[in-house]
């Protein structure tokens, strides 16, 4: 184990510049995921808001008696995506318009008879919140008889939803290409690696030494390669994030990732790094020590 | 020891490196194996120790089937043989001792064994006095003492040298083909080849002579009063 390391380690102080490299593309490729991450999440966070407002409107007949529209909201509550039902009276409306509609209010206010229908007002559940729950909740309140027409912003809705994973989706796109791109210097910097050490690989084979032996420095290395990148997107993403939340005035505040997410990054960082190497070292092992062998012969 | 049936290399380039060669070599032997360059020594040598594969015909090597092991299996092969080139490959930015300790580090040995072990054939070789040497430190005939002690640190049943004195001034020749002799008395097998014929004279082992990728002569048939 220890000679594992030295070996791997021995790569960083005779090639410093590839190995700088090879970090600092992985830490591009996660930064930039990491980027859009942010900005997923953020967007999220900021949609949560107006989430709470997607809301299901359902309007009742007129005449239909108190006691059908109670039973009716208790029976629509227990539905597993409905949150909350609200019974607004007829009398309630106009209260709401009232109070709310200031331009409007004189003109409520000659009202003889109340021309607002009463109606439930249904909240849905954190993971409901979008078009296609939306509308089958409101398809089934739609069922009860008394029901006379059920409203919910369902372009609101859907534009909502495409926001949300519009970031996600650039994000996981710029990333991959950057990550493709990591991979491919990584496998370029372990192949300069493998020729700088054909010496010791090709005496490493003559003594006997497995494959895994000898290629356990090498994925050592990348995977080293890879935490670093991982760490350094992290930090990168962090300083970005500061720079925002000081240049802008964003209310309600920034979220940063979560110790979870960071995770993720750095295992990711790892994964690169080490697929990077082993592909690599699988492709050049054999030739540059064979190729070595008969040179020196 | 080993045993070579009817093997058969040709190069994906058309060249004939070995055509038809057959022979076996008993346990404690010593074996020349000579010729001009080109005439197939070291190919023989690499089928040996599985860096070739024959493209037909049977390898055997130490109870191992040579020109049917799988890759992963090489590697046990080799920890049962000592491999020394006229180039020594040692590695330059290492001590004597840490070039000997690399052998034993990467097949695995227990750490606490590596430090006895190297001092033992570094002895054994005659430069327990130059383990920390460089071996740009070191003379063409040391360097090859220090390789064939790396060579030796496995405790090989078989010593596979690709004309070892090929670099060699005649001092230091004789010092290394003394060294081999002496190895081979301990019990090791050793194939030797080498174009020096003055070598060869010198002494009464067994010689194979190749040419062109065929063994021309044979002096155990010879001894037997076979016909080839
Ligand atoms: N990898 C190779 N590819 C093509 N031809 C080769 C290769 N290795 C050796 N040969 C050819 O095989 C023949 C024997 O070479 P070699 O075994 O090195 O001879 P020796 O060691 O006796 O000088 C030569 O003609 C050489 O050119
Ligand atoms: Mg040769």
């Amino acid at each position: 184990m220890r000679l594992l390391t030295r070996e791997a380690l021995l790569s960083f102080r005779r090639a410093p510049l590839l190995s700088a490299l090879s970090v600092t593309t992985i830490a591009f490729s996660l930064f930039t995921v990491g980027l859009f991450g942010l900005i997923a999440i953020n967007l999220r966070e900021a949609l949560r808001d107006l989430e709470e407002r997607v809301e299901i409107v359902a309007f009742v007949l007129r005449g239909t008696p108190p006691e059908t529209i109670t039973l009716a909201s208790q029976d629509i509550a227990t539905f597993p995506e409905v949150l909350t039902v609200t019974y607004v009276t007829e009398d309630d409306a106009l209260a709401r318009a009232r109070r709310e509609l200031v331009e409007f209010r004189d003109a409520y206010r000659d009202l003889q008879v109340n021309p607002l229908p009463a109606s439930l007002e249904i909240r849905l559940r954190e993971g409901f919140r979008d078009a296609v729950h939306a509308a089958a909740v409101a398809e089934r309140v739609r069922g009860f008889s008394f029901v006379e027409d059920v409203r919910f912003g369902r372009d609101w809705v859907e534009q909502l939803d495409g926001l949300r994973d519009l970031a996600g989706i650039l994000g996981l796109v710029i990333g991959g290409v950057f990550a493709a791109v990591a991979i491919v210097i990584i496998g370029v910097t372990i192949r300069l690696t493998l020729l700088q050490r054909a010496r010791e690989i090709h005496i490493m084979r003559l003594v006997g030494a497995t494959n895994w032996f000898i290629r356990g420095p090498f994925l050592l290395e990348g995977a080293l390669k890879g935490f670093l990148g991982g760490v350094l997107a992290l930090v990168l993403c962090y300083a970005g994030y500061t720079a925002f939340r000081n240049n802008t005035s964003v209310l309600g505040g920034l979220v940063f990732f979560g110790p979870h997410h960071m995770f993720v990054i750095v295992v990711f960082g790892v994964f690169l790094g080490l697929f990077g190497s082993l592909v690599s070292v699988g492709r050049h092992l054999r030739t540059v020590s064979g190729r070595l062998d008969r040179r020196m012969v | 020891m080993i045993r070579l049936s009817h093997v058969v290399k040709t190069f994906p380039n058309g060249s004939l490196a070995l055509k038809d060669v057959s022979f076996h070599v008993p346990k404690g032997e010593f074996v020349f194996l000579t010729g001009h360059s080109g005439a197939g020594k070291s190919t023989l040598l690499r089928m040996l120790y599985a860096e070739e594969r024959p493209s037909q015909g049977e390898v055997r090597v130490g109870g191992h089937l040579v020109h049917a092991l799988k890759a992963d299996e090489i590697p046990r092969l080799r920890r049962r043989l000592g491999i020394v080139f006229q180039d020594f490959r040692l590695l330059e930015d290492r001590t004597a001792f840490e070039n000997i300790a690399f052998a034993l580090e990467v097949t695995g040995a227990r750490a606490d064994t590596i430090p006895a072990r190297v001092t033992r054939v570094l002895t054994q070789v005659g430069l327990a006095a130059k383990a920390r040497a460089h071996p740009r430190e070191l003379s063409g005939g040391e360097q090859q003492r220090v390789a064939i002690a790396r060579a030796l640190v496995n405790d090989p049943a078989i010593l596979l040298a690709d004309e070892p004195t090929g670099n060699l001034d005649e001092r230091a020749t004789r010092g290394v083909f003394q060294l081999l002799r002496d190895i081979n008395t301990s019990g090791t097998v050793v194939v030797m080849a080498t174009h020096d014929l003055d070598l060869v004279r010198q002494t009464t082992y067994r010689t194979i002579e190749m040419r062109e990728g065929s063994v021309v002569f044979d002096s155990a048939d010879e001894a037997r009063g076979e016909e080839r």
